[in-house]
């Protein structure tokens, strides 16, 4: 059988330092979720003590705006998204008191829309995407109660399909992310009941192909992402055990790169730093020896979670 | 990505007002850039610009030259709105250069927020062309999620539902395992104001789907529509015969149909007392299989301890400024 190859892991999200490729030039408005991806990956393999977490921290607050939210990299307009990217780096680093939480809470507030929905931005996308962000972040904060939690949940329970599942917005297609995005802030919110758990747990369950990945919806290929969407989805709603964790693993390892680490799309893919984090965090929720916990709703480590919320040191 | 033509900014005339700004990668950057030196002039001229807020039509062209090298950019386009606003320019045009960049960009969510922007200012008039556009798309892939998004987005502001259900019919006769089509259906016969409702589209949708489910039974998707259809009124659904009939003909064919196992243990546990042989059904090896696996695994949650939190969900409170 195929192991895990840690040590190589490790090695490539620290090479992705002095890499200068195509790739590299197209992240770089989304560096800071790259970092994301890359240091909670490091952290789930035991080796986050080897990046300087004051550089980081203070690199982050170079990506902050007079509104309280944060850019993608420094100068690029705040979003949603790299706020709680942004957030989530701190956290790691257990230096959440660097960033005023009133401020960044009253820039997410800004974006809640009359309806309940978050938009993205200034420019207004709505998508449950920026739902979940905005409760994930906020909570980290411990700052829920900045916005309207109420008609958050009624819009996120609007997005609920006839299938059980959830989609961007009212009436749009079931999607393993977006049913990540949502059964995760529902859980966060403590609202699951709206969940129909057989129901969205069939539909979730019937994602795992022959070959033991996930896809994100029905006739699709598998994708080592989905192997988080779709099995976080699962553990959140306790119906994990309604797939083969064992062929999942296999599929995981088998999208490896064995010689120079990483991890892909799929087997023989060109990996990167998004497959990597959602492959190693896939593994964790396998409960695979060696790794840390991983929390299902915040994809934070679990010990990261209880020193926010009870304040324990790892 | 260079163009043979391509020229260098610091060599335009008309350009030589600009001191390019480089970017600011902090110290010790977790995923530094290297750029290519194309890449890098564009960018500092960009950088130069957006910091002077210049609002002109040489940085409309500039826009375009940075969305050209790297369309996932999201300050481009948001400052690209805000030169098209100062200029007034017009719209029509803008969904002209939107066509031209198009093919690259089918899964790029600030193309298509950037074309719902658009549209939305030339309100009614586009819906027809946004429609159409949509259709395009689908040609090539049919279960593009960014376009279905559009397209409810574009039906829901703008109208445009007349040929709608005949849109995902034809759709689904091309092919009837096409998940995103389904679900447009569905959200035709729920959200078309015209149409009257769920309960007025069940008949003909039920045969629908009937007929869909007996063309291919391995297809989910027709038998979560099918349960769609019976969302609210669930009852109504234990009464249904020609449902029953469907279950009980798939199960005569393949004993392990988890579909047709599915929804007929479903209704069994709902109430239902099939007495033409469905009870048969279960005592055949296959049936119990299933069905002693399906309980099996719902005995049998195995959620490590530390994800438990959300099985009984007690977060909220936490998560609120209440030291």
């Amino acid at each position: 059988m195929t192991t895990f190859q840690l040590e190589k892991h490790v090695n490539y999200v620290k090479s992705l330092d002095k890499k200068s490729d195509f790739d590299s030039v197209v992240m770089e408005h989304l560096r800071m979720s790259g970092a994301y991806w890359g240091l909670t990956a490091l952290d789930l393999m035991h080796s986050l003590n080897d990046m300087d977490g004051e550089e980081i921290a203070a690199w982050i607050l170079k990506c902050q705006h007079d509104c309280g939210g944060f850019g993608g990299n420094i100068g690029h307009d705040p979003h949603i998204l790299y706020t709680l990217s942004a957030v989530q780096i701190l956290a790691l680093f257990d230096k959440l008191s660097v960033v005023d939480a009133d401020k960044i809470a009253k820039y997410i507030s800004g974006l809640q829309r009359e309806d309940g929905s978050f938009a993205g931005d200034e420019w207004g996308e709505i998508d449950t995407r920026f739902t979940y962000t905005a409760v994930s972040c906020l909570s980290l904060l411990k700052r829920l109660d900045s916005i309207n939690v109420e008609k958050a949940t009624d819009f996120l329970v609007r997005c609920r399909n006839f299938d059980g599942g959830f989609g961007c917005t009212p009436g749009a297609e079931s999607h393993a992310g977006q049913i990540f995005c949502c059964v995760g802030a529902l859980a966060i919110l403590g609202a699951l009941h709206h969940v129909d758990r057989d129901l969205l747990g069939w539909w979730l369950c019937e994602r795992q192909v022959k070959a033991g990945g996930l896809n994100g919806r029905p006739e699709k290929l598998p994708d080592v992402c989905y192997s988080w969407w779709v099995l976080s989805s699962l553990i959140i709603i306790d119906r994990a055990h309604w797939i083969s964790k064992e062929k999942l693993r296999d599929f995981i390892l088998n999208c490896q790169d064995q010689d120079r680490g990483g991890i892909s799309d799929a087997p023989d893919d060109a990996v990167d730093v998004f497959h990597t984090f959602f492959g190693v965090g896939g593994l964790s929720l396998l409960e695979y020896p060696g790794l840390k916990s991983i929390d299902p709703a915040y994809a934070l480590p679990v010990d990261v979670i209880d020193r926010v919320f009870y304040g324990q040191k790892s | 990505m260079t163009n043979d033509n391509w020229v260098p900014f610091n060599e335009r005339p008309d350009w030589d007002d600009i001191e390019p700004v480089p970017q600011d990668d902090g110290p010790h950057p977790v995923v530094p850039i290297s750029y290519t030196e194309h890449f890098r002039e564009v960018m500092d001229y960009f950088r130069a610009i957006l910091a002077k807020d210049e609002r002109s039509l040489r940085a409309l062209q500039l826009t375009a030259e940075v969305i050209s090298l790297n369309s996932a950019n999201y300050t481009v386009w948001h400052f690209r709105r805000l030169v098209l606003e100062a200029l007034d320019y017009d719209l029509e045009e803008e969904s002209i250069f939107l066509e031209t960049i198009a093919e690259m960009n089918y899964k790029n969510y600030q193309f298509w927020q950037h074309r719902r922007w658009v549209a939305q200012k030339r309100a009614s008039v586009a819906a027809p062309d946004e429609l159409k556009y949509t259709e395009v798309v689908f040609n090539d892939d049919s279960k593009n999620y960014h376009a279905w998004s559009h397209r409810q987005w574009v039906l829901l502001n703008l109208g445009g539902w007349e040929g709608e259900l005949e849109y995902c019919s034809k759709l689904l006769s091309q092919d009837i395992y096409n998940n995103s089509a389904w679900n447009q259906r569905y959200f035709v016969i729920t959200k078309d104001p015209s149409r009257g409702g769920l309960q007025a589209m069940l008949e003909s949708e039920v045969q629908y789907t009937l007929l869909a489910i007996r063309q291919a039974p391995s297809n989910e998707s027709p038998w979560r529509y099918l349960r769609g259809l019976f969302k609210d009124d669930k009852l109504n659904l234990l009464t249904r015969n020609d449902v029953i009939t469907v279950c009980l003909e798939q199960l005569a064919e393949e004993e392990s149909s988890v579909h047709a196992l599915n929804l007929l243990l479903d209704l069994m546990a709902s109430g239902l007392v099939t007495g033409r042989g469905g009870e048969q059904c279960f005592r055949k090896p296959e049936g119990c299989k299933v069905i002693s696996e399906g309980l099996n695994q719902g005995a049998a949650s195995v959620t490590p301890q530390s994800h438990k939190r959300y099985v009984k969900g007690f977060y909220g409170r936490r998560c609120m400024n209440v030291d």
